[in-house]
């Protein structure tokens, strides 16, 4: 495939802006660009077509089965791109007067309203844009509540369980925390007696995500929770995995101060191949004074935006990727009160039915129902074949089917993280059990085909090695 | 590969060699690069860095992992390996040339051990 | 109620056998009955067409200006159609992030040619694949010079508000300082920033234009920064640069900017896109996604996510920025948006801002909106009104025009654009006319 730069042809282009008419007035050469720019010059059809091609070597949801583990890659509903277009939002200067941007506003107050419901949270902001931009502002009302007690000083310490995700660790480390792991017990829930022995004076918070990393649900969350506060921490959740308990259990009743949402998981947004998502931050009412600036807040006529008291400050421009927002109510507003729980459900259901029937060859290291999620253990598989959770999952992509999360949580070797998400059919489901034991039989009749998988895909698998060392990051004309 | 019997090796898969009786060149050892894999990166120490016994030094990347260099002894960084910034598979073809950083005015040492000492450590731990 | 769960009842049934329960309610076995929710207080569900009428009339509430001459951080640019019509395919609005390179040569490609037009732009030797929007893409970089020793970044008071405030909560969170340069006649004081360095300043940031709309001497800002064994960054309009001197040619250690000039909509603030270059010395500094070329086994020419080992998911606490997702199709959009435009088209666009503001600058002048600085802008710049702002405000929202933004002190800030014309700006000030004389 060509790049977009090698389809240019010097004297194309598209005229789609005209010189202006006072042209009088020039730029003094004092402050010109010495290097010239290096566009490329294409025609219209180009660009259509070269887009339209690179379209082809894309797996999106709308193309298949998409399990993703912790990422909830569900089918995203059309009508949310088609509201997020209209122009009276796109067309929305962010400094207009308030009075000129009550839809906005109202989006915005809908939005806390029904998240602040769903989540068992008093207040919210929209300003993070993704999910770790969301734990970073959470982290820091934890750190400004410390400080305001005047207990800023001494308390140091973030909590996080050996299964996290590994931006709670680095979430804390910007804020200049140190992170003390905590080691999951057998059933794969928090070692109550490893917390015990963790907190203290010095804890500022744990960080948790319920159901967790192998898909478990801790049934131990209000002693968790419990533990952490009577040392004067506060409990922070992860709501990557919200999806599977959303409407049936909120984290606000699990004990939980503060949360960050993954709008573009848990409610339906399109992931753009790596965003825009959005990280909304709510946290309980002894930290709203401390979010961040421009909170929206419901007035006797409509909405406004206002200015907490102790604010953090701000996380980024305006009021967050509103856009997205958008999307996000639409979905609530379709789903409603009897939708949100049954999604919830069925991401259940479709999870359970996967693994059970996995389970048949697979190995599945903890017991149980699971939630959403699910992960399955190829080191036995591994050891008598040699073939890893790698070639299974590059295998997978000769099928039409994008892998799963792999190799994590660190806790389960030669992991694979298994989300089929509630928009499934069982057909998909019991198409994708089939090519799973194919290759399990595949692995055991023929390992040399599977380390050689993929075969059929754009390109076949990479010299990682070789892009890390000689990093070439751009494109060259001249270079060949 | 085997290690040389004039090196000094810790628990950590360092290996250092003395220049003289106060400074030590520092590397990683066969076992430890060969448990990494292909190394696309070395996150080498600052001079005048002052280094802990048994405390991270600096880093050394592969594709997918990243691991701590532990300091075998305390002391000062007085020179370091700049050939490494741009070939980190030198680590990989010959991991007793490629020193690392070299540590002066030493102050402490962590257990040492001799080559067979070691051997033993990486025959355990496979 | 709408539902996207392509199950029918026999389905579901089938499935509770196989799993080998009679109640959906068996698998939530770990959670505490009376922790479970007893009514969710949301509207019931509604139809795809009820959905839509309750939006459309939610977005009814807002005004739409049909000529905008405020600026301040979001700009009304003209967006070509293909723009749209590349960004919408469903494969690259559904996508996940590339992890998976063989499957994903498409959203890798178009990021690789996002980074080579942010390099070229911003005269910088590397890019990342963005961030999320330019303030913080400023924080983020302040964080990248850091050091044990140097620990304080200095920040033009020149810099957009947002972007200062943003600065200032990463550093609260990093426990590192913050400084505000003064300014003289709207531009950074350089004899101010003189003063200031010494051997705890690990950055300068500086807006280049400013937020005043001022052109900064970017080139001896770098010199007193670096003379200091501080780094510069600089936070550039992207617009702009098709004609300033590059953050490259000023000497910029890091350059960032917001990037929803190239391509995106206004959108009441967001989806933006931050972007970030920076020198190969730097390259392993910059946080977030980065794309690079290899080969597959076959040999075959292929990008992939590459110096992975600096972030988050392989670092965790050791990681200097948690940062996961771009805004991967801001960045496609902004990719798009420049290879519609053309370098030409670029240009084009520049002068258009740059003439239509000086042009709307001298008439504002003879209305009696007098420019309060005398240092050289770009498409931006701040008059003193001849009456209070609101009034001008308001006089021009009944005729559907959106004027610059006051400042705090009473003072306007105004923006004009290739969307604002002479036609438009002559059709302004008649209006201004009938109070302003």
């Amino acid at each position: 495939m060509e790049l977009l730069f090698e389809r240019s042809h010097s004297g194309r282009s598209l005229e789609n802006i005209p010189a202006t008419t006072v042209s009088e007035y020039q730029l003094p050469e004092q402050f010109a660009r010495r290097t010239p720019l290096d566009l490329p010059s294409l025609a219209e059809v180009d660009i259509s077509r070269h887009y339209t091609e690179l379209s082809h070597h894309v797996h999106g949801v709308n193309c298949g089965f998409y399990p993703l583990g912790s990422c909830t890659m569900k089918y995203n509903p059309k009508i949310g791109e088609e509201i997020a277009a209209l122009p009276n939002f796109t067309q929305i200067h962010p400094l207009q007067p308030a009075q000129t941007t009550k839809g906005c506003l109202e989006v915005l107050g809908l939005a806390q309203q029904y998240l602040c419901e769903i989540t068992g949270m008093d207040a919210m902001s929209f300003q993070p844009a993704a999910g770790a931009h969301g734990e970073f502002t959470g982290l820091l009302l934890i750190k400004a509540y410390h400080h305001s007690r005047g207990d800023g000083a001494k308390r140091t310490k973030v909590i996080v369980p050996d299964s996290a995700h590994g931006t709670n660790p680095a979430s804390a480390t910007m804020n200049g925390y140190t992170t003390v792991n905590v080691p999951s017990n057998a059933e794969g829930g928090v070692d109550l007696d490893a917390l015990r022995a963790a907190v203290g004076p010095d804890t500022a918070a744990l960080m948790l995500t319920n159901p967790n990393t192998l898909g478990i649900f801790d049934k131990n969350i209000l002693e968790i929770t419990k533990i952490v506060h009577d040392a004067g921490g506060l409990v922070y959740y992860d709501g990557a995995n919200l999806n599977a308990v959303m409407g049936l259990v909120r984290p606000g009743d699990m004990g939980f101060d503060v949360i960050h949402l993954n709008i573009h998981k848990t409610f339906g947004t399109p992931h753009g191949g790596g965003g825009p998502g959005s990280g909304p931050c709510g946290c309980k009412a002894f930290l709203a004074p401390f979010l961040p600036k421009d909170q929206i807040k419901e007035n006797a006529e409509g909405y406004c935006l206002t200015q907490p008291a102790q604010s953090i400050g701000r996380v980024r421009s305006f009021y967050g990727n509103f856009l997205v927002v958008v999307k996000a109510l639409t979905y609530i507003l379709m789903l409603g009160a009897k939708g949100i729980p049954e999604a919830a459900q069925g991401s259940v259901l479709n999870a359970n039915y996967m693994k059970t029937k996995l389970s048949e060859v697979y190995d599945v290291p903890y017991d149980g129902f699971c939630m959403h999620e699910f992960v399955l253990s190829l080191e036995k598989l591994k050891h008598e074949t040699g073939v890893s959770a790698l070639d299974v999952a590059k295998a997978l992509m000769d099928n039409g089917i994008h892998p799963p999360t792999m190799y994590f949580p660190l806790i389960v070797h030669e992991a694979l993280m298994i989300e089929p998400t509630e928009t499934e059919s069982k057909e998909t489901l019991d198409r994708a059990i089939q090519v799973f034991m194919d290759i399990y039989h595949a692995a055991t009749a023929d390992a040399e085909s599977l380390h050689q998988a993929p075969r059929h895909t754009t390109v076949r698998r990479l010299d990682e090695t070789r892009a890390a060392r000689n990093p070439v990051l751009k494109y060259t004309p001249d270079k060949d | 590969m085997t290690n040389p019997s004039d090196y000094k090796y810790v628990r950590s898969h360092e290996w250092l060699c003395y220049v003289d009786d106060d400074r030590v060149r520092v590397g990683i050892t066969d076992f430890a690069q060969q448990a990494m894999g292909d190394l696309v990166f070395v996150n080498l120490p600052i001079v005048g860095d002052m280094t802990t016994a048994g405390e991270p030094l600096c880093d050394v990347e592969s594709v997918k992992s990243v691991e701590d260099i532990f300091a075998p002894v305390s002391g000062e960084v007085t020179a370091i390996n700049e050939e490494l910034m741009d070939h980190p598979e030198l680590i990989n073809a010959a991991p007793y040339d490629a020193w690392i950083a070299e540590i002066s005015h030493i102050t402490d040492t962590e257990e040492l051990l001799d080559a067979a000492a070691y051997e033993a450590v990486c025959a355990e731990e496979e | 109620m709408a539902s996207y769960i392509p199950m029918n009842e026999d389905e579901r049934r089938e499935m509770m056998d196989t799993i080998g329960i009679s109640s959906l309610d068996e698998m939530y076995v770990n959670i505490p009955a009376d922790m479970r929710v007893k009514k969710l207080n949301l509207p019931e569900g509604r139809s795809e067409l009820e959905t839509r009428r309750l939006m459309e009339k939610i977005s009814a509430k807002n005004k739409r200006f049909s000529t905008i001459f405020r600026g301040a951080g979001a700009y009304w640019h003209y967006i070509p159609a293909i723009v749209g019509a590349v960004v919408n395919k469903e494969e690259f609005v559904t996508a996940y992030t590339p992890y998976q390179a063989e499957i994903s040569q498409g959203v890798l490609q178009a990021i690789i040619v996002f980074q080579t037009m942010i390099a070229n732009l911003t005269g910088m030797d590397v890019t990342n694949a963005s961030v999320y929007d330019g303030a913080s893409a400023a924080a983020e970089a302040t964080n990248m010079c850091r050091d044990r020793k140097r620990n304080k970044a200095l920040v033009s008071g020149a810099a957009n508000p947002m972007v200062i405030d943003t600065i200032k909560t990463y550093c609260f969170g990093n426990d590192s300082e913050v400084e505000l340069i003064p300014l003289k006649d709207g531009q950074t004081d350089i004899n101010a920033l003189a003063e200031m360095l010494d051997e705890t300043v690990s950055c300068v940031y500086l807006q280049q234009p400013n937020y005043y709309g001022i052109i900064e001497d970017a080139e001896a800002l770098a010199q007193a920064a670096h003379a200091a064994g501080a780094k510069l960054i600089m936070g550039v309009n992207p617009i702009a640069a098709a004609l300033l001197k590059s953050a490259g040619e000023c000497g910029a250690d890091i350059a960032v900017g917001e990037g929803q000039p190239l391509g995106m909509p206004l959108s009441f603030g967001g989806p933006y896109l931050g972007f970030m270059a920076t020198t190969n010395a730097l390259m392993r500094k910059l946080p977030g996604r980065i794309v690079g070329e290899t080969v597959d086994v076959d040999g075959k020419r292929a990008f992939v996510l590459t110096l992975q080992a600096r972030e988050q998911h392989i670092r965790r606490e050791k990681a200097s920025s948690n940062i996961c997702s771009n805004q991967n199709l801001c960045a496609l959009t902004a990719s798009v948006y420049l290879a519609a435009i053309g370098t030409e088209g670029l240009q084009r666009v520049a002068q258009n801002c740059y003439a239509h503001a000086h042009y709307l600058a001298d008439k504002l002048a003879e209305l009696g909106f007098v420019r309060i600085h005398k240092t050289p802008f770009f498409h931006e710049f701040v008059t003193r009104p001849p009456l209070a702002a609101d009034k001008v405000m308001d006089l021009l929202a009944k005729h559907d025009i959106l004027g610059g933004l006051p400042l705090a002190n009473g003072d306007i800030l105004w923006c004009a654009t290739e969307m604002t014309t002479k036609e438009e700006i002559d059709e302004m000030i008649r209006i201004l006319e009938e109070v302003a004389k």
